[in-house]
């Protein structure tokens, strides 16, 4: 047994920060959430020369043939960083693809893999439950009706979308019928979007009963749980930083048993997480059985650890916390929107009672 | 013990909703204009259900106190949706501040006004070097002439950007112990050499900001209590700012919002009111809420008597904001994704409040003293716990 990131892996980490740290440092991220595109461009073109845009992809068209773990690295180094870039639709969209034909992959792979195309994923009706009246219907090979919360899909060449019975269908953006408008959220640094769908031709991926759905949700769950470890982890380490420097009653404030003890509180909680995402994801590659289960317990446990490390984060600077002026809002609005996306942690705790016959 | 309502209390109840419904046509809403809320904030002091014990001479409604109808007051307000009577820093804090330890001029000239939301007030005691350790500022003002000329910064500063007036903390007595050396100006910031600049909140708006002054010049007789004094009026202040923090009533009036909202939303095709998760938090905040509301009339019957309130005074500013702050926690989890959309966006909730609030009611743990320094002042002052052992020296 090792429960430890291998030497390449922590290459892959250490490459990814850096790159992170040039193409998206505070004042990028800052400029991306006040309106400037080419941010999340740039950012997307230096993941994609490292190879992240087809670290899921097999190399045969183009990838790196990497797993799940590797990918919950590169979502921890985003949410980290805050960093704006389609990683999370075009990831789950190169796992949708597994199960199309060759034709279909041999179009689509290639260009995903080398960052050119981008893909937005629409399941959230199919996943977390229909709001506001939403849902996509399937019939007469025509996809009716609205799909909200949409992750990545502004500017996407290609769409996941799961129907109302759970069967996964490929949509180009350009498709007749097809309408795409953002839904503003309080996260900047991501999109969401609308997806209206007036008869569009669809095409189911497979008829395999939801199969490849809960694949592909398990996937998401545990990429949004290593966005929120990386978040969490970056207001920690302000936090921390903050309270070894900021004097009060001429005292640093970290020497202040109330002080420290929220700091190891944050730590305490988020420290375990690592462990968990990692496993969630080394699960949904080696050990199918147990993987619904930890990609459950890792969405919902990390949306709890990361609300309570935001708030405490921003406790602990005081004033100056819930300013624009260290960016601390950026992770505390990512992992706010981490939280709700495909579901909130009841309704994910709930699904994960269901999965061990708990609930009748 | 005596809650129960007499005639006349229960009359006086139909009174108070009878006439809220009756002037619903004047009812500021969202996009009122000023003239339409001053309007409003007009009507209720004149009909004595806002600054209902406020002395008629300085501008109030001047009833004797009475509990109950304080109470069935601001219920009626939470029944009929009627927008209640203006709050915020003026009247909460200052005008407390004034009637407790102001000259008789101070009063006549700025309570009425203030209560009339004719003057909007904003707090300047926060500078950059000194937020918890408050009584370090360093804000100086120097006596010249018949005037105090100040020079430094404050910080944090809410709504200083729309203010007519400030309270200000200032150091007048340098040489003097810190907490002596403090005095409690009052100006307009109108004044020459006031320079303020917005800050940018985690909300996206700019709710508070700094102010710089050089070389401003107050008269001498708008400094309320005596030079040196300072401390002593912050801490009046500041008293009434975390009672205002920690206001049972708003918390109701939003655990009554969140009920309505979990009972309309749905999540494929279930009301969120049906899971019963959801309806258990629910029920959970409903508890503290009512907490709160009846340990705020057991200190409103306390101050009526003139006895100190005790621990159940200093927990207010502490439960009532994180309260708060759970409230609006519990209304975007009911809302789900729809819970993360703000600003403009389709399918909004609410306006996005429950998000504003959900960041700003964290600001509010915040400011007014946090709730670390809440928790010292509990285990000190309410526990007689001992004090932190100092630095060492060096
Ligand atoms: C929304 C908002 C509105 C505000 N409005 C105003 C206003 O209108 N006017 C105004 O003057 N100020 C205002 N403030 C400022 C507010 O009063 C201060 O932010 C607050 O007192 C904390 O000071 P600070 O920000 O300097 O934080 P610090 O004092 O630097 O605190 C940082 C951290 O250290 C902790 N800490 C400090 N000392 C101790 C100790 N002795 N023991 C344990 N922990 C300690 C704090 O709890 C906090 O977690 C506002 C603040 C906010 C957030």
């Amino acid at each position: 047994m090792d429960f430890a990131l291998s030497e390449n892996q922590r290459l892959w980490q250490a490459s990814l920060a850096g790159l992170l740290n040039r193409s998206a440092p505070l004042e990028r991220v800052r400029a991306f959430a006040e309106g400037d595109a080419a941010v999340a461009r740039d950012v997307w073109r230096a993941l994609a020369e490292a190879g992240a845009s087809g670290l899921l992809i097999p190399e045969t068209y183009g990838g790196l043939g990497l797993g799940l773990l590797e990918a919950v690295l590169t979502a921890e180094a985003l949410g980290q960083t805050a960093a704006p870039a389609p990683f999370l639709g075009t990831s789950l969209a190169a796992l949708a693809l597994a199960s199309a034909d060759s034709q279909t992959q041999e179009r689509w792979l290639p260009r995903l893999a080398s960052g050119e195309a981008t893909a937005g994923l629409a399941v959230s009706e199919a996943v977390a439950g229909a709001r506001d009246g939403a849902g996509v219907s399937f019939t007469a090979r025509r996809l009716r009706g609205r799909s909200l919360f949409a992750i990545d899909a502004e500017g996407a060449d290609l769409l996941i979308v799961a129907d109302q019975t759970g069967r996964i269908h490929l949509v180009e953006t350009g498709a007749a019928g097809l309408s795409i408008s953002p839904l503003t959220s309080i996260d900047r640094t991501r999109n969401l979007s609308e997806i209206i769908f007036e008869g569009v031709d669809g095409r189911p991926l497979d008829d395999d009963g939801g199969t490849a759905l809960s694949r592909l949700r398990d996937a998401a769950w545990v990429l949004l749980a290593a966005d929120m470890l990386g978040a969490s982890q970056t207001l920690l380490d302000k936090a921390v930083a903050y309270a070894k420097e900021r004097r009060q009653f001429g005292r640093v404030i970290g020497s202040f048993q109330a002080v420290k003890h929220l700091c190891a509180e944050m730590a305490a909680s988020l420290e375990p997480c690592r462990a968990l995402v990692w496993y969630a994801a080394y699960a949904w590659d080696r050990i199918p059985q147990e993987s619904s289960l930890v990609a459950a317990h890792a969405k919902a446990h990390l949306s709890e650890v990361s609300r309570f490390v935001a708030r405490t984060s921003t406790e602990v600077h005081g004033g100056i916390g819930i300013t624009d002026l260290l960016g601390l809002h950026f992770g505390f609005k990512r992992v706010g929107l981490d939280r709700q996306l495909l579901g909130g942690p009841e309704r994910v705790r709930d699904h994960a009672a269901r999965l061990q016959g708990l609930v009748d | 013990m005596d809650l129960a309502l007499s005639p006349h209390h229960a009359a006086f109840a139909r009174e108070v909703q009878g006439f809220l419904l009756s002037h619903r046509r004047e009812w500021p809403g969202p996009r009122a204009t000023r003239a339409q809320v001053l309007a409003w904030q007009a009507r209720l002091i004149s009909a004595g259900y806002a600054a209902r014990t406020i002395p008629r001479e300085y501008g109030g409604f001047g009833a004797a106190p009475d509990i109950l109808e304080s109470r069935l007051i601001a219920e009626s307000f939470i029944a009929t949706g009627a927008p209640g009577p203006l709050a915020g820093q003026g009247i909460s804090m200052l005008v407390p501040t004034l009637l407790e330890v102001g000259t008789e001029d101070q009063k006549r000239t700025w309570i009425g006004p203030t209560l009339r939301g004719e003057i909007i007030w904003c707090q300047g005691y926060s500078e950059p070097g000194s937020g918890s350790d408050l009584a370090s500022l360093t804000t100086r003002a120097h006596e010249d002439g018949d005037d105090f000329v100040i020079n430094g910064q404050k910080i944090w500063t809410s709504t200083a950007h729309l203010a007519d007036m400030m309270f200000c903390l200032v150091r007048t007595e340098p040489d003097a112990p810190k907490h002596d050396g403090i005095s409690y100006l009052i100006f307009s910031m109108a004044t020459p050499g006031i320079e303020v600049r917005p800050l940018r909140t985690m909300t996206g708006q700019a709710e508070f900001n700094e102010v710089f002054f050089t070389d401003v010049r107050v008269p001498k007789n708008q400094i309320v209590g005596g030079r040196g004094q300072g401390w002593r009026v912050a801490n009046t202040t500041l008293r009434h700012e975390r009672g205002m923090l920690g206001d049972p009533n708003a918390a109701e009036a939003r655990l009554s919002a969140i009920m309505a909202l979990m009972r309309e939303e749905t999540v494929g095709g279930q009301r969120v009111i049906d899971n019963p998760l959801m309806r258990e938090r629910l029920m959970r905040l409903q508890g503290e809420v009512l907490t709160m509301k009846f340990n705020g009339l057991r200190l409103l019957t306390q101050s009526l008597k003139g006895e100190s309130p005790g621990l159940a005074g200093l927990i207010v500013k502490l439960q009532g904001c994180e309260l708060n702050h759970q409230l609006a926690a519990l209304a975007i989890d009911a809302l789900g994704e729809l819970g993360v959309l703000y600003e403009d966006s389709t399918h909004l909730r609410a306006g996005g409040v429950w998000q504003h609030r959900y960041m700003f009611d964290l600001g509010l743990i915040i400011g007014g003293g946090t709730a670390q320094i809440q928790k010292n002042i509990i285990g000190e002052r309410g526990l007689g716990l001992p004090r932190e052992p100092r630095p060492l020296a060096g």
